[in-house]
């Protein structure tokens, strides 16, 4: 590794490179497969296949390969700009508030893609919910604010609702703090309990997958070991996609990690493998912080 | 190369600040002064019988504008009805649906058009769609003409306000798995609330001392109101026509109703403001 390494870095991506990406998918996909050789598709939850993206005419992702695996947390590591959020913004849709931006490939949910017109952007958007860098609580009262998405998508007695949002409240480890102030508008709460009041409002609805694109990068270091500590607890129900900026953050918490540069996934794998032993050199330069 | 004489930079510096100064107090004055001549002679107009009674011919004592009072209300009620819903409604597809479609910048610069519009031209045509063909001035048509006015201010500040809210809530709300419309509903038009409350507040300011759309109208009228199908009493041309008159008595009248809806204006005006300021929920 030398200084003049950085300049380089762009040239160092050929196609042979990338081609050899769904190789060592397969490669991968086997290790954490090892209950269930037979059935490579049932592990992972969501498969991202040649998956391209495009802001207009600029292309922002490029044959993305990728599987997340069930009740684990992969984390999307990379130098800003990469396209970590571009790429999970595709799980959901969301991308299509835009009338610009369009996504080319495949992403299979348990085998479906989620990308065919026919999906229902409702029910996906139940089964994936989705935590935002800067927390968004709603403009209405904390309890309010977790009871709309069950109000939105379940009948229910009223004493339902209400235990439900107690319990999602307390699973996001927010119950105690927010117990005397449910009527209180949520915007009136700290930075780090809006964010958990929204972990709270996206799992209320027993969501089968969770994306969070840097939950914890717009919060205190509290509240963000608090946000660690629940996605902890929250995986082997849930299947979690945290795309972090901190490395240490992809270390504490994820299984597998996918790091991402200049719109392609360089390297995926275990995160202890990965960050112990980079088999790619630009994985091996961003973890050790020679960029980023 | 010296360097400038910082001096002379301050000097210009408080130059400048004391002429904008200066001008934005123009506005306070004018307010002011106006504010000052329509109580000044208004005043001497406000009694019980200016509010409860008929008006009378000039040189009778005991007059008022009750008439008149009820048929502004009236019309400028029938215009929130008609033209609030369907500015709201248009404001929303162009900020939230339209935003960067083709018809989307066609009806934007359609509601720019219908803004500039002078309402005297708004009036002569409600005139001719709806006074003409039906043989009588109404109310109906006085209100219609001010819906007229009220939709694209409506449209246009809906549009302001529910664009000011961050794409970061509306991301939020769709990924919850609301359906569009009910994103904007119940969130963005939450988040939007006190913006949008003002707007309706200002339009309705606005048109209810609007004396040219219903000249061709509505008219003027010196009955109490009995249906929406006849000419209908207001207090805008009542102010033209009184204050046009030779009599010191209908004068005065004049006075009294601009210092009416002055007031009402105003009011709006406040009104809107505390809506801005309430805390957002
Ligand atoms: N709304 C957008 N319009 C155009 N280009 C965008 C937009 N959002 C992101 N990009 C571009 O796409 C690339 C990836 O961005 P992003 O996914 O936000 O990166 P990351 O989340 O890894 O920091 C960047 O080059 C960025 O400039
Ligand atoms: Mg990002």
């Amino acid at each position: 590794m030398t200084a003049a390494l950085d300049e380089k870095m762009p040239r160092r991506f050929t196609d042979e490179e990338t081609g050899e990406e769904g190789a060592k998918i397969e490669a991968f996909l086997h290790h954490f497969q090892e209950e269930d050789e037979e059935d490579t598709v049932s592990s992972a939850k969501i498969s991202a296949r040649n998956l391209n993206f495009y802001y207009g005419d600029q292309q922002a992702l490029f044959d993305n390969n990728l599987d997340i695996a069930e009740g684990r947390i992969t984390a999307i590591i990379g130098p800003s700009g990469c396209g970590k959020s571009t790429h999970l913004r595709i799980y959901n849709r969301i991308f299509q508030l835009y009338g610009n931006q369009r996504a080319e490939g495949e992403v299979l949910l348990d085998g479906k893609n989620l990308l065919d017109s026919g999906t229902n952007l409702i029910e996906l958007r139940r089964r994936i919910g989705m935590i935002f860098q800067k927390p968004t609580p709603f403009p209405l009262s904390v309890f309010e604010n977790v009871a709309y998405g069950l109000r939105l998508h379940f009948k229910m007695p009223k004493s339902e609702l209400n235990g439900r949002v107690e319990s999602a409240l307390k699973k996001a480890a927010l119950f105690d703090e927010v117990k005397d102030k449910l009527d209180k508008p949520g915007v009136a709460l700290s930075g780090g309990q809006q964010q958990r009041l929204c972990i709270a409002r996206t799992i209320a609805l027993e969501p089968e997958i969770l994306l969070m694109d840097e939950p914890t990068s717009a919060i205190d270091p509290v509240a963000t070991r608090k946000v660690e500590e629940l996605a902890e607890e929250l995986k082997g129900n849930f299947t979690i996609v945290i795309v972090t900026h901190s490395m240490q953050q992809a270390a504490r918490i994820s299984d597998f990690t996918a790091f991402f540069y200049k719109g392609k996934i360089i390297e995926y794998g275990l995160t202890k493998e990965m960050f112990t032993n980079p088999k790619q050199k630009q994985t091996e330069d961003y973890i050790t912080g020679r960029f980023g | 190369m010296t360097p400038r004489s910082d001096k002379g930079r301050k000097l210009l510096d408080w130059m400048v600040k004391a002429i904008s100064v200066c001008a934005a107090l123009l506005g306070l004055f004018f307010l002011g002064w106006i504010l000052f001549v329509v109580i000044d002679r208004g005043i001497a107009a406000i009694n019980w019988q200016f509010f409860t009674k008929l008006p009378m011919p000039p040189g009778m004592e005991g007059g008022g504008v009750a008439n008149a009072i009820l048929g502004t209300m009236i019309m400028t009620a029938l215009a929130t009805l008609l033209g609030v819903p369907a500015g709201l409604l248009a404001g929303v597809y162009l900020a939230e649906f339209g935003k960067h479609s083709r018809l989307g910048a066609w009806v934007r610069f359609t509601v720019n058009v219908l803004m500039g519009i002078p309402s005297i031209i708004l009036g002569l045509f409600v005139y001719s769609i709806l006074v003409y063909p039906f043989g009588t001035f109404s109310g109906w048509a006085g209100g219609v003409a001010l819906s007229i006015l009220m939709f694209p201010v409506v449209a246009r500040t809906t549009e302001d306000m529910l664009s000011m809210v961050p794409n970061a809530l509306r991301e939020a709300a769709l990924a919850i798995g609301n359906p569009r419309w009910m994103a904007t509903l119940s969130i963005i038009f939450r988040a939007a609330k006190s913006g949008l409350i003002t707007g309706v507040l200002l339009s309705v300011a606005r048109v209810s001392g609007e004396t040219a759309p219903l000249l061709f109208t509505a008219l003027n009228s010196s009955y109490m109101m009995k249906s929406l199908n006849e000419p209908l009493a207001n207090l805008t041309v009542t102010i033209y026509q009184y204050a046009m008159s030779p009599y010191d008595d209908w004068n005065q009248i004049a006075w009294g109703a601009s210092l009416l809806i002055m007031t009402a204006v105003l009011l709006l005006n406040l009104a809107a403001r505390f809506a801005v300021r309430e805390k957002k929920i």
